[in-house]
């Protein structure tokens, strides 16, 4: 089994259409989705994780980009500017995955990236702008 | 055993004093005892790095040709005050931008000056006999400010609140975005490297201590705003919620960007990260057990932030050392911790300071005046009223 995090941009006129429910019924796919942006009439966004054999994931994959959804690796989407960052520890009284942590000697601040599920809250409280997710 | 500040002096001018920081000395302490420790050590170094909003600097930007007397002032699009002399302003670090709000900020602008960066200086003026332009529109760097100092009202406050949310809404606060329902607690403090609470009742920290800001050696200059020494305190003589303040001045050409850093709380405002450290003279050994202090004997007060009054309901007291730990218990519900003071970052200080009083013979000054001390003066609220009132 493998394990994928994809980050989905719907056009205007798909924006309606139930490609989980394809992922599930056609492709035998377990979706998660972790964050998700969708109104009719506009660009949806949804960062979803499949988990399902690797060709499944590929024919998903492919299905989707078929049906016009833009698909691209979410692995890269936030970014920790480790320049900017002063270890002030803020974001890790938000992060509820645990992902963003601090060193128990160190106190220096620990990025997990498989913990994140993107949900932003580290975004918003960084006093430094510091963490950036490009969606 | 009690070593005076001028035998203490002394062995700094020689380079024989024995410097620890804050946390090597409890260290010490707690291996040798309190006594052998106060005998081996004659200066103990402290630190702090956090948000410190009463922030600011006064500039002088030397007068154009023709001369202006500047009313009204941006740097870069933040307003600095128009109330001093033709050419003198102070910009405080919390202040908006006109065009960005608070993701630019006084501390912004202090920040770039810092880092050697041009600043874009627009002004009006009257136009007056003697300072007859009306309108100057310019670049200025660090360097090509006449003086350039930090003056902060009120930095390095003696223990501060831990911040937790009972309500159901999320909320925006000074202290970070506090989750509803017990979702977090946020606290600012150094703990036991903390400069005020390694000096309790300000024996040693006073008018005209020097101490380190922002990377520069410079002074207390007064008791901070809000300065209050009748907060509860402990056992130990220590102080368990928001007390003792200092303001602090230093001149901003000799601080550094690693010890300064502008800071935006969303829905909130702008601040600034500001790094203080101050050397304390291991006197006797009564100062040597405060210095000796750790995160687990120091106390901190849970505040509700929920209620948004003044008197904001108090959910118990919890240690730095449980602060420290990840998660405290707050009304038998484990709740997750985060710092917003950072402890590296204090801890970089407090080595710097070391560094200065060992390395760089970097000496003390006992107080010149005492700090207003525990029983002396009230903590004022601001009462609404009328004219007919008062």
């Amino acid at each position: 089994m493998a394990r994928r995090r994809l980050d989905l941009t719907f056009p205007p006129r798909q924006a309606t259409k139930p490609i989980t429910y394809h992922l599930v019924k056609d492709f035998d796919l377990t979706p998660n989705i972790l964050r998700a942006q969708i109104q009719p009439g506009q660009e949806g966004r949804m960062l979803v994780e499949v988990v399902g054999p690797r060709e499944a994931i590929d024919a998903g994959v492919a299905f989707l980009e078929k049906e016009g959804v833009d698909v691209h690796p979410a692995a890269s989407d936030i970014c920790l500017d480790e320049d900017e960052c002063v270890t002030c520890g803020l974001c890790t009284a938000v992060c509820k995955p645990g992902a963003l942590t601090l060193d128990s000697e160190s106190k220096a601040l620990v990025f997990d990236k498989d913990k994140c599920v993107y949900c932003e809250a580290c975004v918003v409280a960084c006093p430094r702008r510091a963490i950036t997710l490009t969606f | 055993m009690a070593k005076s500040w001028e035998e203490i002096n002394a062995r700094i001018a020689s380079g024989d004093a024995v410097v620890l920081t804050a946390e090597e000395f409890a260290g010490l302490a707690a291996e040798d005892g309190v006594k052998a420790a106060a005998k081996k050590v004659d200066v103990v170094t402290t630190g702090t790095f956090g948000p410190m909003c009463s922030s600011g600097v006064f500039l002088n930007f030397g007068h154009s040709d023709p001369p202006i007397k500047m009313q009204t002032i941006t740097l870069n699009d933040v307003p600095a005050s128009g109330g001093l002399a033709a050419v003198d302003t102070y910009l405080g670090v919390t202040e908006p931008s006109l065009v960005k709000g608070i993701e630019y900020g006084g501390a912004h602008v202090i920040e770039d000056l810092l880092r050697g960066r041009a600043v874009r200086l627009k002004s009006t003026g009257p136009g007056t006999d003697c300072y007859p332009r009306t309108e100057i529109d310019t670049w200025v760097r660090l360097e090509d400010l006449n003086q350039a100092y930090f003056f902060n009202p009120r930095n390095a406050y003696q223990n501060y609140a831990v911040a937790a949310n009972t309500g159901d809404q999320l909320i925006y606060t000074y202290l970070g975005p506090l989750l509803p329902r017990l979702g977090n607690a946020t606290f600012c403090s150094a703990g036991a490297l903390s400069p005020l609470l390694n000096d309790p009742t300000y024996r040693t920290i006073g008018v005209g201590t020097r101490c380190f800001v922002a990377g520069a050696a410079g002074y207390v200059a007064w008791e901070g705003t809000q300065h209050n020494p009748n907060q509860n305190r402990d056992e130990n003589g220590v102080p368990t919620a928001p007390s003792g303040t200092i303001a602090v001045m230093a001149d901003l050409k000799k601080a550094s960007p690693e010890f300064f850093s502008a800071a935006t709380f969303t829905n909130y405002g702008v601040s600034s990260f500001v790094g203080i450290g101050i050397p304390i003279p291991v006197l006797d050994e009564d100062i040597a057990a405060t210095l000796a202090l750790t995160d687990a004997d120091l106390t901190a007060t849970v505040i509700d932030y929920g209620v948004a009054r003044r008197s904001r309901p108090a959910l118990g007291q919890v240690t730095y050392a449980q602060l420290r730990s990840g998660s405290i218990e707050i009304e038998g519900k484990t709740v997750p911790t985060g710092p917003i003071s950072s402890l590296p970052t204090a801890r970089k200080v407090a080595a710097e300071v070391k560094r200065w009083v060992a390395e760089e013979r970097f000496t003390l000054a006992p107080p010149l005046e005492q700090l207003p001390q525990p029983g002396t003066q009230a903590f004022k609220p601001l009462e609404i009223r009328s004219e007919e009132a008062i």
